[in-house]
């Protein structure tokens, strides 16, 4: 049965990791769904987190082989239990008709507009990815969409 | 601590940093983006060793370390140089082989102009290599060199590509030499956890029919005093696989030699009657234990070996012993050594084993004529020392091998087993020979495979490193005919070698010797010929196309359905 997962590991910081990292999962066929990537305070490490789809007994021996990887410093499957995952999305909307926008101003209070133009609205939005996935249904009611997603990031609650 | 030496070259420091890693030999070729390398090397005291094809170099580098269990190096210019050892390094890394390949690269702002001989090897490399490596300065060369080495030499063995720009080669700076690798994760050499020994102790000495399954990782480890002890205080009967053929030795009384899809009858047979198996330094390839959800679904399996990720990989394992198998062994003899007594060397497990054994063993070995592969291979071992080391390539002649030649002293037969690399074996032999030129080298070989590198008998002869290879020449692709035979209803196609090229020529044109051998008397010759000679030897022998190899199990299938004739 597949399931999704929220692997996060810690790398090193340096040119080629990712490439190597992320062929761990084509080589096996694996589709990466989302990535995200950013430095920790220590900035010789980053954090990438991937989101897959994968086999229940297949994902434990996908977690070895990357805890094998000499760049990864840490790996571990995301406890799905005690998670917050959000992502970060610019939905651009191309306005047709000028009577629409008092209506996308109200939906748009789900996340920040932080742009306007005379026939555009950016709207920010952050939360789950199913949230964002839902709000781009509503918001393409309303005009021609552009998107920009972040990808998930995560991380666990208390220790 | 590290060592100071004044400005220097990025090719000086890498050859300084190669002597103080002790490497006696390097295997390559030069070319326009390695020259100043080349340079540096002209005033070492370390080998040279002229290759006429790369992917020959990356062979004798993996053959060199495979007999000497020291780190192989050989050397590629950019471009095409490099990409020729790409089959050399996945052989590498599919056999846990510790190799370093060097590469000479176009100056850093020439990378992604597509300048001569430009290619992205560093991508090409990445998923055959446990690690790569491109210092864009020269002062990183010494720590890329150090830390390389550790990483192709510790846990599991592999190959490291380290790929340096030409401008990194020549520019001078300050040089540190540290004698430590600088890698966040060093590999750590787990050991097996105690309370797991323990049970696996426990699990064994309770076993009514103990089985152990030796594989690669004992040889790469050199665990054979510590399997032997292991297998002598349980009178366990030891399998292998066909990589770890001669783990143990096969004319040990507790040997039943290899299992897998071309393994001996009496061990297929064998393997799947046992109720506790060991398996050392195995990873459970389809290739050995056939189709995974038919086997050992009764068994007790402990699984030892140095890389968690194989644990339950392929089959599920009762116990896992995580570590060196060397260590683990010593560990579990110690264990078992507080809790027992050694067996008694009669009991019914070993007798019901020793009846099987010799139902099988001694059936005569068909003989349609008076040259057969297997004959041949049974000739051989009656002729060449027990000391020796032994290559193949691959194919039907290397079936027959694990078949039919006994390895006696452990730790000395070597073939390409994960990736199955034609034109392997001379290379690697070259290699071998390169480690251990007191011994006698052979190279059971195709004739399909020996083409495919034959230019290694360049090296064999100007390096002076005679290596003897024999040709079971049935002028045929043999094993892919064989397959063509049993599943495509002998619709053969793209097998016929012809009987080209003429091996004894072939052999002549490159400076060695070339014998063509047409009776038993005449190969015996040959071979006690070969075994006194100062140059390369070419014996080819001329075998009959329509042999088989056989027992078979054939692929998807279970041990117990294999194929006997």
């Amino acid at each position: 049965m597949k399931n999704e997962y929220l692997i996060s590991t810690v790398v090193e910081n340096k040119p080629g990791v990712l490439y190597r990292t992320a062929n761990v999962f084509r080589q096996r066929g694996y589709n990466i769904r989302s990535i995200s990537v950013g430095e920790l305070r220590d900035n010789s490490m980053s954090r990438m987190t991937f989101v897959i789809e994968a086999e229940e007994n297949a994902i434990n021996q996908l977690v070895k082989v990357m805890n094998k990887q000499i760049d990864v410093v840490d790996v571990k499957i995301l406890d799905p239990k005690r998670l917050i995952k959000k992502e970060l999305a610019l939905i651009k909307i191309y306005v047709k008709d000028q009577k629409m926008i008092p209506k996308i101003r109200d939906i748009a209070n789900i996340g920040t507009i932080i742009d306007e133009s005379v026939n555009s609205i950016i709207i920010e939005v952050t939360g789950t990815s199913e949230k964002i996935t839902d709000f781009v249904e509503l918001a393409s009611d309303y005009g021609k969409i552009d998107i920009s997603r972040t990808g998930l990031t995560a991380i666990e609650r208390g220790e | 601590m590290l060592k100071n030496i004044s400005e220097l070259t990025g090719s000086d420091a890498l050859i300084k940093a190669l002597e103080y890693e002790e490497v006696e030999g390097i295997f390559g070729l030069p070319g326009g983006a390695n020259l100043p390398i080349y340079d540096s090397l002209y005033d070492s005291d370390i080998r040279h060793l002229l290759v006429r094809h790369e992917q020959n170099a990356a062979h004798m580098a993996d053959g060199y370390a495979r007999a000497s269990r020291k780190p192989g190096v050989c050397f590629a210019t950019s471009g095409p140089g490099a990409t020729n050892l790409i089959t050399g390094i996945a052989t590498a890394i599919a056999d846990s082989s510790p190799i370093i390949a060097i590469t000479g690269q176009v100056a850093s702002d020439m990378i992604g102009k597509d300048a001569f001989q430009e290619c992205d090897i560093i991508g090409i490399a990445t998923p055959v290599t446990k690690y790569t490596y491109q210092p864009l300065t020269s002062a990183e060369v010494p720590q890329v060199v150090k830390n390389s080495f550790h990483i192709a030499t510790s846990g599991r063995p592999g190959p490291v590509l380290i790929d340096i720009p030409k401008n990194a080669q020549t520019e001078k700076m300050k040089m540190n030499f540290p004698t430590k690798p600088n890698i966040r994760k060093l590999q750590q050499l787990q050991t097996a956890d105690l309370k797991a020994i323990d049970k696996a102790a426990d699990l064994l000495l309770n076993a009514e029919r103990p089985m152990i399954m030796t594989g690669g990782g004992v040889i790469i480890s050199g665990a054979f005093k510590e399997l032997q002890a292991v297998a002598e205080f349980l009178v366990s009967p030891v399998v292998s696989t066909f990589k770890g053929k001669g783990g143990f030795s096969e004319t040990h009384y507790l040997s039943l030699g290899p299992i897998g899809m071309h393994g001996h009858v009496e061990a297929n047979k064998l393997i799947i009657e046992s109720d506790v198996l060991l398996a050392a330094g195995a990873r459970f390839s389809d290739r050995s234990v056939g189709k995974w959800d038919e086997f050992g679904n009764e068994m007790t399996i402990i699984h030892a070996d140095i890389d968690p990720s194989e644990i339950g990989k392929n089959k599920n394992a009762d116990i896992g012993l995580i570590g060196d198998i060397k260590t683990t062994l010593s560990l579990l003899l110690s264990a078992m050594g507080k809790k027992a007594q050694k067996r008694q060397s009669e009991y019914e497990w070993i007798n019901r084993v020793n009846e099987i054994k010799d139902i099988w063993r001694s059936k005569p070995l068909p003989a349609p004529r008076e040259i057969t592969g297997p004959r041949l291979l049974k000739k051989m071992r009656e002729i060449l020392p027990e000391a020796c080391l032994v290559t193949t390539e691959v194919g039907q002649h290397q079936m027959w091998a694990s078949l039919h030649f006994d390895v006696a002293e452990p730790g000395t037969f070597f073939t390409s087993t994960g990736l199955g690399t034609m034109g392997w074996g001379l290379p690697a032999a070259v290699g071998a020979k390169f480690a251990r030129p007191d011994l006698p080298v052979i190279d059971i070989a195709g004739d399909g495979s020996v083409q495919m590198t034959e230019s290694a008998l360049a090296t064999s002869v100007t390096e002076k490193l005679p290596v003897i290879t024999v040709i079971f020449n049935n002028g045929m692709l043999g094993m892919v005919a064989q397959w063509q035979r049993l599943f495509y209803e002998r619709k053969y196609i793209g097998v016929e070698l012809q009987g080209i090229p003429d091996y004894v020529k072939i052999a002549e044109a490159y400076g060695a010797q070339g014998i063509r051998a047409q009776s038993m008397n005449e190969f015996e010759k040959a071979l006690k010929n070969a075994l006194n000679s100062d140059v390369a030897t070419v014996i080819d022998v001329p075998i009959n196309p329509d042999e088989d190899v056989f027992p078979f199990v054939v692929p998807n299938t279970a041990l117990k359905d294999m194929v006997i004739a």
